[in-house]
């Protein structure tokens, strides 16, 4: 919803009020755009940046009273990483999406040069998603579920001391991308007024390395004057706990120890009450379009750079950024050639190996062939040369077998003396 | 899980949570509120109809305040400009705390020529040059915290009451326009009208329309959800509302109302029973602003803008009153 950001009308443009002699009507419009956001829902993404162990979960789970499961980290990750996730959150009549992206294992390397360099890239990576979506031509950005972090917890460990070298070089990367929201962890740990002079001495450190902090707006007489007395309590010393304790007849959020009892939600005790009045009920908007409006344009205005567009030549731009369109069409048109023709040529190089695997077992198949050809043949002659045989021992049989016949047929007729002698004489 | 380097609307992973206690999330619709207050709203309107049909003096009645200037007003020379010229005029007028910034833009001269073929063009290039406009603030590199908004988020166009069909120029018009803006008809000086007839020439309009397959606003493709619908039915019934402008308060049963004094009586232009004014006012500014102001945004803008950034190396605003011609790929063009 493309909001306005004129003013005072009247000295801005010159033009004169109207005065109307009924009424109109036209007062329901901030209804009608709140009924609106409410049909759509909000978006809410939050950047929990601490150590492991600094209490993380456990503040966001205080400060939305609710209970997002999770499980404690090990200490023992080789990188950083983010953990994002999501839920729905409904109160009366609003529906919140909340998104909570929390760092695994921030400050655990020994090593910690590239601590914040996953933290970078994915803030980025959300703005570079948005500017995506907004560049497209065909694009549907009021649908669009925004990504972008609109506030970073920063929860600085209780030391007591002062900011550590990690925090200086996380919070100076990030200020430009995101609104820091610095808070002091388990803040249970530190005096009261141990507090004040570590508050103090934070804030002139994040001043003089030149950190820019969020501020909460002073520019609308509404909050301008408690917004302004928070800003001097930053950065909140919060507690955060889950469980309950019974204080007097009431179940608060409080952690239990044997010399006391630190309620979440006592002024006295702890800024939780502040952190959450400030990040939710009275800011979450201005958060949301400070994002927007500062942080996704900086972002945007360095990246169109990089691409090569310029604002020069202010006449032309349209043109111009059609001619980038052409160009980029034309990129991708190429690109998608060269896609093509690559795959094709994997293609045709991969027939071209099956077609030699192929000939081998071919040529492999046939050597066996005639193989067997040969081995057939010889069998063949073999067998040749033994029917030959026999045939021979069956002539040569069949002939002494006409012999003797042709001799039993031939004495018959002489006496059978002779023949007897004859035979006698045979054997 | 690891973080998604390119998100899309997923569903929530861990579903819909239970609150255990108040947060103040709900207090985000009054930090809303009190922004846009502070900042104000535009509407920009845009009245269409032959001259006489009481266009200046609806737009005071709306807006209860001189906005615009009647062309008849005593002592000005009566001019039908040979052409359609456009006048825009700007005020800012506020109510409970709420400013507004509303920009009336004037055609007259339509329709009142002769020859009247194309006198739509001029209005198409005014809408297109203030799309074309609001594009190139968008597309700046380092562009302003808000982009001045001169888009005619809504043009009312004036159906002259003869009780019979709508007239060719009326659907020329309206099947142009309703693909660019937000067109919301209505019958003029519609107290020459009886209640059935009234009735008889909304049904034969509401056919015609159909017929020609023309959509005007509250678009049927834009219903959100069962809710709107239903509402935007309602209306969708009573399109084109039949509506009579005055600016002069009478006397009726002791109370002061804004009204025509006739010798048979005086008509009541927020009386229900008397026209449809009330009706139209209410949807113009009491509950479908936000909406009107929307639908250009979100629909009719991006379609322009689709349009522009398909166009190869054209200069950008052809003497097609900045439509596009023929695209040389042809098929990207969705018109």
């Amino acid at each position: 919803i493309p909001s306005c950001d004129y003013g005072p009308y009247f000295k801005i443009y010159g033009l004169r009020s109207l005065p109307l002699s009924g009424h109109v009507g036209f007062d329901t419009l901030p209804d009608q755009l709140v009924n609106k956001s409410i049909k759509q829902g909000f978006c809410f993404n939050i950047l929990c940046i601490g150590e492991t162990g600094s209490g993380k979960s456990t503040l966001i789970n205080s400060l939305f009273n609710t209970s997002f499961d999770d499980s404690m980290s090990t200490h023992f990750h080789p990188n950083v990483r983010l953990k994002a996730q999501r839920y729905e959150l409904h109160e009366s009549n609003v529906r919140l999406k909340l998104t909570v992206v929390s760092t695994v294992g921030f400050g655990d390397q020994i090593n910690k040069e590239d601590s914040y360099q996953p933290i970078v890239d994915y803030i980025d990576a959300q703005f570079e998603a948005y500017l995506q979506e907004e560049l497209k031509i065909k694009r549907s950005i009021f649908n669009y579920h925004d990504t972008r972090i609109h506030v970073c917890l920063y929860i600085i460990s209780p030391t007591g001391h002062s900011l550590k070298t990690l925090d200086l070089l996380t919070m100076k990367s990030l200020d430009s991308k995101v609104n820091i929201i610095p808070l002091i962890g388990k803040a249970d740990s530190i005096s009261k007024t141990e507090l004040q002079q570590f508050k103090r001495k934070l804030i002139s450190e994040l001043v003089s390395s030149g950190i820019h902090i969020y501020q909460f707006p002073t520019d609308d007489e509404v909050v301008s004057q408690i917004n302004t007395i928070m800003n001097g309590h930053l950065p909140f010393a919060v507690v955060g706990s889950t469980e309950v304790v019974k204080i007097g007849n009431k179940m608060v959020k409080a952690r239990q120890y044997p010399w006391g009892v630190v309620q979440v939600e006592n002024e006295n005790h702890c800024d939780f009450v502040k952190l959450r009045e400030m990040l939710i009920c009275t800011n979450m908007e201005d958060l949301i379009e400070q994002t927007h409006t500062r942080h996704y344009e900086l972002y945007r205005r360095c990246r169109l750079q990089e691409m090569g567009f310029r604002d020069t030549d202010s006449e032309n731009k349209p043109v111009s950024l059609q001619e980038a369109y052409e160009a980029k069409r034309r990129k991708f048109y190429l690109e998608l050639q060269r896609r093509e023709e690559e795959t094709r040529q994997k293609f045709v190089q991969r027939v071209k190996e099956k077609e030699a695997v192929l000939k081998e077992a071919e040529q492999r198949i046939q050597a066996k062939f005639e193989h067997l050809m040969l081995m057939h043949q010889e069998e063949k002659q073999k067998l040749e040369k033994k029917r030959k045989a026999l045939e021979e021992e069956i002539a040569l049989f069949n002939m002494k077998k006409a012999n003797a016949e042709l001799l039993q047929t031939q004495p018959m007729v002489s006496t059978p003396v002779s023949l007897k002698r004859d035979k006698d004489r045979k054997k | 899980m690891e973080a998604a380097a390119v998100p899309q609307e997923l569903p929530p992973d861990c579903g819909v949570h239970e609150l255990f206690g108040y947060v103040g999330i709900e207090a985000v619709l009054e930090q809303m509120k009190v922004k846009t207050m502070k900042m104000g709203f535009e509407f920009n309107i845009m009245v269409v109809g032959q001259s006489g049909l009481g266009k200046s003096t609806m737009v005071n009645t709306l807006f209860k305040s001189k906005v615009s200037r009647k062309a008849s007003q005593p002592g000005q020379e009566e001019r039908i400009p040979k052409t359609v010229q456009l006048q825009s005029v700007t005020h800012v007028i506020e109510e409970k705390g709420v400013k507004m910034k509303l920009t009336v833009t004037d055609t007259p001269g339509f329709g009142d020529q002769i020859n009247n073929e194309n006198c739509w063009d001029p209005i198409i290039k005014y809408i297109n040059e203030q799309y074309e406009r609001y594009l190139r603030e968008e597309i700046l590199i380092t562009r302003k915290r808000k982009i001045p908004d001169s888009r005619v988020h809504g043009c009312v166009y004036f159906i002259p009451p003869t009780g019979h069909w709508l007239r060719p120029l009326d659907l020329e018009f309206m099947r142009r326009l309703s693909k660019i803006v937000n067109v919301v008809p209505v019958i003029a000086k519609a107290d020459t009208l009886t209640l059935e007839e009234r009735e008889e020439f909304k049904q034969r309009i509401q056919r015609d329309l159909k017929a020609h397959a023309i959509s005007v606003y509250p678009q049927e493709d834009f219903d959100e959800d069962p809710d709107d619908r239903l509402l935007n039915d309602r209306i969708r019934e009573k399109i084109p509302f039949a509506v009579v402008g005055a600016d002069q308060e009478h006397q009726v049963n002791g109370k002061r109302v804004l009204g025509r004094k006739t010798k048979w009586g005086i008509i009541e232009v927020e009386n229900p029973a008397h026209c449809e004014f009330p009706m139209l006012r209410d949807l113009l500014i009491r509950s479908h602003l936000q909406d009107l102001k929307d639908i250009t945004h979100n629909v009719h803008y991006e379609s322009y803008r689709v349009r522009r950034l398909n166009e190869s190396n054209r200069p950008a605003l052809s003497s097609n009153n900045g439509l596009p011609g023929r695209d040389e790929d042809g098929d990207e063009s969705n018109l």
